[in-house]
């Protein structure tokens, strides 16, 4: 209960460093008029730019996050999550590749289901490749991920060479994720299909610890283990397609909070899973607020900043992995 | 019967061999029943069988009156618990963490563990003597104490069947008897079934009501314990000789002879 409320006020603490965060700087009472609603730069850059950005950013941290503690717990690996399992790049490619068939960039449903079937695509690949005997073996399931991963991205530079540059947003956004094309129409759609999502995992808690025992022992707790996995695959790899559609592909989220929460020493999913989307809200709009004004007035790309953060613990836990 | 085969053959997939062929077994409430047999003898594919984990390919796999895999996972959790050899021992998890999983069939998905779940968790503890440890990471734990956290999980379930799969692989003498001794309790006390695959044939003759001796698929002698453990027969499913000798109390025991006492025809 405690790390519940020192989460929440976190996340206020981050929401309010999101919004003060950035090139134009506002005086307090520019900050009344905004809360006023008075017309003004203030009310219209805090309004219309600064909070669905700040949302969005909460939204698709707390999203990869819980992707990533679902992909954890189905494949009983710590290092285990959207990016490195290439789920996110496959994501990118599944959107790009609509994009660039002309689909618009505002299908806000659409678009994020493009990704989904890229997504799908990914771990379908990884998990086939990685299959031994019928078990898949972490280590390849990592490599042959990034590997996959690092191919999908080719994929989306070649078809970014060839599409006129007004269809398509960035390499830097395919590749390296970023929070500046947030609007609220974005938001509400997002809402409308990753509520449902996280409810229904949130609700498959229990059966994600009885997984974390192993297949078989999960079955004979009572668990239809079949059934859980393919919903909580398919639902994890939409919450990393929806983060991929809104903010491109930002590495490494699912892996640090999820870990970090761990080390409060919350293990009990039904815990773990809400805690996870809120430090992952938390972590993201820090991420954000970082990536906008560390080399103010440029804007460095967010995936920076999380590789910056995720990678050294990455190589930790591999270390660790390793050892044991 | 509570559980049990008829005319069950079963073969893997991509195998080109059955892993059972035409095995009748029926296991009366409230005994022991030993599976035994030589590596390979489809004792493990019995148990998963019995717990609808598979299906065989020709047969009927029967549990509690009904085909073993049409019971939900949940329904049939309630009655029937599994301990076998291992698997969980990376996870960070305390022993009472552990043990009250077993209480995963009975919750909902949002509930917290009542009152009378925490008292059955405590009194299934207790009863394997872990209260001292129940605070313990189970990765610290001995393999003894790790087997006795998993069959108090099982027990948590409140079965009416337990299935052992190997659950004394990894104990020494002294931890396997404790294992069995309080197994053998719960089949006196709470009127338990159990089906217990093992290699041991010396503890599960002193255990068990009836052996089930298993060869390349095949039931090759069913029935008590001293009928089983012949030395004919025991040579016949592991192709080694063995000599039994009858220690009155403490049952029969077999023993495995050196190659050279018989015409070794393998």
């Amino acid at each position: 209960m405690k790390r519940a409320l020192a989460l929440v006020a976190s996340l206020a603490v981050a929401i309010a460093i999101g919004m003060s965060a950035g090139a134009a700087v506002f005086p307090a009472g520019d900050w009344l008029d905004a809360l006023r609603g008075d017309p003004g730069p203030a009310t219209t850059i805090l309004w219309r730019v600064r909070l669905p950005r700040v949302v969005t950013g909460a939204l698709t941290g707390g999203m990869l996050a819980v992707s990533g503690v679902v992909f954890q717990a189905l494949l009983r690996n710590p290092l285990a999550e959207p990016y490195l399992l290439g789920v996110s790049s496959g994501a990118a490619l599944g959107a790009v590749s609509a994009l660039a068939l002309g689909l618009s960039a505002s299908a806000y449903f659409a678009l994020p289901l493009a990704a989904l079937a890229g997504a799908l695509v990914a771990i379908g690949v990884v998990f086939e490749v990685a299959r031994v005997q019928g078990r898949l073996d972490t280590r390849v399931l990592l490599l042959a991920g990034v590997v996959v991963s690092a191919f999908f991205s080719a994929c989306v530079l070649l078809i970014l060479t060839f599409v006129p540059a007004d269809t398509l947003r960035s390499a830097f956004f395919w590749t390296l994720g970023s929070l500046s094309g947030a609007s609220w129409r974005m938001i509400t759609a997002m809402l409308v299909y990753t509520v449902p999502a996280l409810v229904v995992l949130f609700g498959l808690s229990r059966q994600l610890n009885a997984l974390t025992l192993g297949e078989e022992t999960a079955g004979y707790l009572g668990t239809e283990t079949e059934s859980v996995k393919r919903i909580a695959f398919l639902l994890a790899s939409l919450l990393a397609a929806a983060a991929v559609s809104v903010a491109g592909v930002i590495g490494f989220v699912g892996l640090v909070v999820p870990h970090a929460v761990r080390l409060t020493g919350v293990r009990d999913h039904r815990a773990l899973t809400p805690m996870s989307f809120a430090a992952g809200a938390c972590a993201l709009v820090l991420a954000d607020a970082a990536a906008r004004t560390v080399a103010a007035p440029m804007e460095i790309p967010i995936g920076v900043v999380t590789a910056f953060l995720g990678v050294p613990m990455f190589l930790i836990l591999l270390r660790r992995a390793v050892r044991s | 019967m509570i559980c049990g085969l008829e005319g069950v053959a079963f073969r893997y997939r991509g195998r080109s061999a059955d892993a059972l062929t035409d095995v009748d077994l029926t296991v009366s409430e409230g005994t022991h029943v030993a599976l035994v047999g030589p590596n390979g003898a489809g004792k493990s594919t019995i148990l998963r069988l019995l717990t609808g984990v598979l299906t065989p390919s020709v047969g009927r796999a029967t549990m509690l009156g009904r085909d073993a895999a049409a019971w939900r996972r949940r329904d049939l959790a309630r009655h029937v618990a599994v301990v076998s050899q291992g698997g969980e021992a990376e996870v960070p998890l305390t022993v009472r963490e552990l043990v009250s999983m077993g209480r995963h069939p009975y919750l909902g998905a949002w509930s917290a563990l009542t009152r009378g779940d925490h008292t059955i968790v405590d009194a299934c503890i207790e009863s394997v003597d872990l209260t001292a440890l129940s605070a313990c990471d189970i990765r610290e734990l001995s393999g003894g104490e790790l087997q006795r956290a998993r069959l108090a999980r099982a027990l948590v379930q409140e079965p009416r069947i337990l299935l052992l799969d190997e659950p004394t692989a990894h104990l020494d003498l002294g931890h396997e008897a404790g294992f069995m001794e309080l197994v053998g309790q719960y089949t006196v006390t709470q009127g338990v079934t159990v089906v217990a695959v093992t290699h041991h044939l010396n503890v599960s003759a002193r255990f068990a009501d009836r052996m089930v001796l298993l060869a390349s698929g095949r039931i090759l002698k069913e029935g008590p314990p001293d009928e089983v453990l012949t030395p004919e027969l025991l040579e016949a499913a592991f192709h080694w000789p063995v000599e039994v000798v009858d220690l009155g109390v403490l049952g029969r025991h077999a023993i495995a002879g050196t190659r050279d006492s018989v015409d070794g025809n393998v």
